[in-house]
């Protein structure tokens, strides 16, 4: 395991901090798109945005073979389902949103109005349910409360990215850090262009945390070769956890199988290699439950070779997911190592 | 009257033969050719007399927009014949199976007369008095002597729906069986007429999709083959503005205009496009309300993921009782969800620069594919 110190500047930093603070719950991603295209435009050869909003960014070579690298930028949240008399919001889920974390939790609104979780008075309080709960923003009116809030709109957790070090402490890590991951080496890439070879798609995608519905349409659109999904993993490094085989700091976890798709053995081998040559830390990632993009980008038109490079995070879905910056580090190095090579793997 | 003779027609997911039947006689009736596709889908297409939007892949002019309803209903499939002359049944779609001991089903095409039957409650178990039979433990009785009798009759994987004749209460009501989605289909049999007799500039293309109530099965094939840049689905949408329900728990209510949906179980709807509609509807001053729950999934759950993807709304009539043998549809609900959805497709072509946001970079998208191929 290498501990080596990767230099991270500033700037890039404060790049992490804005996409995290960011408001973007599923299908309301703007405020993200509206981080991520200026910061990859510079890079690109081209910046589009399709029709359920996923960011496309073209690099590389237009006439080298087609490579999707998917990062999504939505993240979990409530919707507001009802406005009470008295101004109270009543809400659903948008994606794995837990009624134990998400109790008297801050949530922010993308127009920055923030209102907390409070629940209805039970004896039995046990087990607390999202129908019973509500976000007080403070209105005390459903008319006061429209000026602010309409039916429809999404929060999500509040608060920025705290970092110590190598530390990282925030909301919605998952997966804004794949986001800076991706970022960063769409950074490298345009730097190195000439030992690029393949035509480079990032999909910064939407909705993935309802149903991975985003990344199928842009990769019917790009009809690439290989697919690649930047992701976070829970850790099985605390106590009691579960039993996960992926731990925090020991480098870029390289997918073997979740719920959603069985990772490409050939690619899968490739990047083992990749990393090894490289001496990039790295560890392997078997997960019985979840899925990433690469789910609906490897079964897209006739099949798509696909894997995941996939971020350790521990407390995934609460306001204090962590990573280690060393880690993506790792799947940036990784991640660009990967896309120089002739992409020529075996065929499963 | 069509809306009657749509929601006594039987339609059980996988068997909508009754139902295309009806709208390809309407549809011929309109001058408008159709086709059938593999999975059953009637697809048709209101030309316009300004001018056809290009070939798919081409970078086109005017949006291309799709209109969808589905015509499947939930309903039962026979699975079993009992020796005694009973049939066993199967829950073809989302059925509340409190409600089925003791209502009459028609069975077949022939419509062979049953009734839904359980053990009487006297011959039950204390503890079973508390809850409702499931399907399992029902059968349905045509009568039969026994086994060899009611194969005369029916046979194992014929299908069933509630027995129910369509009814108008007070001028302001329709109460029928399968209102959920005949209601849909009904409204977009209208707005192709009505895109002819008004000579709309908008091209509109239609698809009566099929099963949807088994998984959104037919609208996904149906959009791959229209490729549109647009899509408005049709349909009837839970209504529990009844007594005992919390206002946070009320979907939609019965009389306050078609509903709109910002999220369901299996989409969520792009922002621009229903704020498009919420414009329409203030525009001509039609009602309209929110879904306000988020449970369930309509055709647009598909149709949205199709190809590159799909900028898709869906608008709802509210229905009481729907997915059971009498549901409740107010008439001033269709007449203003015919009225908004219309106005929508009639402006499209005006509108369209507006909602190109999004739906520009769809074109470049399709071109480069296109390009490409």
């Amino acid at each position: 395991m290498s501990a080596a110190r990767t230099h991270v500047s500033n700037d890039q930093l404060e790049l992490l901090s804005r996409l995290v603070a960011a408001c973007g719950p599923s299908g309301q991603e703007e405020p993200v798109r509206q981080i991520v295209e200026p910061a990859a435009a510079p890079f690109a050869r081209s910046v589009k945005t399709d029709a359920l909003g996923n960011l496309l960014v073209h690099c590389g070579n237009p006439d080298g073979k087609r490579v999707l690298v998917a990062a999504h930028m939505d993240e979990i949240g409530i919707i507001v389902t009802h406005i009470d008399d008295q101004g109270f919001l009543r809400f659903a889920p948008l994606g794995g949103m837990s009624p134990q974390v998400l109790l008297g939790q801050r949530m922010q609104f993308a127009n920055g109005t923030v209102g907390v979780v409070g629940i209805e008075h039970d004896e039995n309080m046990k087990e607390p349910k999202l129908e019973r709960m509500f976000v007080d923003i403070g209105a005390q009116s459903a008319a006061e409360a429209q000026e602010a809030v309409q039916l429809g709109d999404a929060a999500t957790f509040a608060g920025g990215l705290s970092v110590a070090g190598d530390q990282l402490v925030g909301k919605a890590l998952d997966d804004r850090l794949g986001c800076w991951v991706a970022l960063q080496a769409l950074q490298r890439l345009h730097a190195e262009a000439a030992s690029l070879h393949h035509h480079v798609t990032f999909a910064f995608t939407v909705q993935e945390e309802v149903g991975l519905r985003g990344a199928g349409p842009a990769a019917y659109a790009m009809e690439p070769a290989v697919g690649l999904a930047i992701d976070v993993t829970p850790t099985g490094d605390t106590p009691k956890s579960r039993h996960l085989p992926v731990a925090l700091g020991k480098g870029v976890a390289i997918k073997v199988i979740d719920r959603s798709l069985i990772c490409h053995p050939g690619l899968r081998r490739l990047l083992i290699d990749t990393a090894v040559q490289n001496n990039i830390a790295h560890q392997h990632e078997v997960l019985p439950y979840g899925g990433t993009d690469a789910g609906p980008i490897h079964l897209s038109r006739g099949g798509v070779p696909s894997g995941v490079l996939s971020l350790p995070i521990r407390n995934l879905h609460t306001p204090g997911e962590r990573a280690r910056l060393s880690d993506a580090m790792a799947a940036v190095d990784l991640l660009v190592a990967v896309l120089k090579t002739p992409l020529a793997f075996a065929a499963a | 009257m069509l809306l009657a003779e749509l929601s006594e027609a039987m339609g059980v997911s996988g068997h909508e033969n009754e139902v295309r039947r009806i709208i390809r006689r309407e549809l011929d009736a309109l001058g408008l050719s159709s086709e059938t596709d593999a999975l059953g889908n009637v697809l048709t297409r209101a030309r316009s007399a300004h001018g056809s939007p290009d070939a798919p892949g081409a970078q086109r002019q005017a949006p291309r927009v799709l209109v969808t309803a589905h015509m499947d209903e939930v309903g039962f499939i026979v699975s079993r014949i009992e020796e005694s002359g009973v049939l066993r049944f199967k829950a073809v779609g989302g059925i509340d199976h409190r409600l089925l001991p003791g209502k009459a089903v028609w069975i077949g095409p022939k419509r062979v007369a049953g009734v839904i039957g359980s053990k009487p409650i006297h011959l039950t178990e204390a503890s079973a008095r508390t809850q409702a039979p499931e399907a399992k433990d029902l059968y349905i009785d045509i009568g039969a002597k026994n086994k060899s009798e009611a194969e005369k009759a029916v046979s194992v994987g014929d299908f069933a729906t509630f027995a129910s004749r369509f009814e108008t209460w007070h001028d302001r009501l329709f109460k029928g069986k399968a209102l959920d989605d005949r209601c849909g289909c009904y409204m977009l049999l209208q707005i192709l007429k009505k895109a002819i007799e008004e000579d709309w500039p908008t091209e509109v293309h239609a698809a009566f999709t099929a099963q949807e109530e088994i998984g959104l099965r037919g609208a996904g094939v149906a959009a791959y083959r229209v490729d549109p840049d647009i899509a408005l689905v049709l349909e009837v949408t839970t209504c529990a503005d009844t007594p005992g329900t919390d206002p946070h728990g009320q979907s939609t209510v019965l009389g306050h205009g078609p509903a709109l949906t910002f999220m369901d179980a299996r989409h969520i709807p792009d922002r621009h496009l229903v704020r498009h509609l919420v414009a329409t509807a203030e525009r001509h001053h039609i009602p309209y309300q929110w879904k306000r729950t988020t449970m369930g999934g309509t055709d647009a759950g598909a149709i949205h993921k199709v190809r590159g993807g799909v900028l898709t709304a869906s608008l709802s009539l509210p229905g009481r009782y729907i997915h059971g043998p009498s549901a409740l549809v107010s008439k001033t609900d269709l007449e203003h969800g015919l009225a908004l959805a219309s106005a929508f497709l009639r402006e499209l072509p005006e509108s369209w620069p507006h909602l190109a946001r999004v739906s520009n970079e769809q074109t470049n998208v399709r071109q480069e594919r296109a390009e490409r191929e």
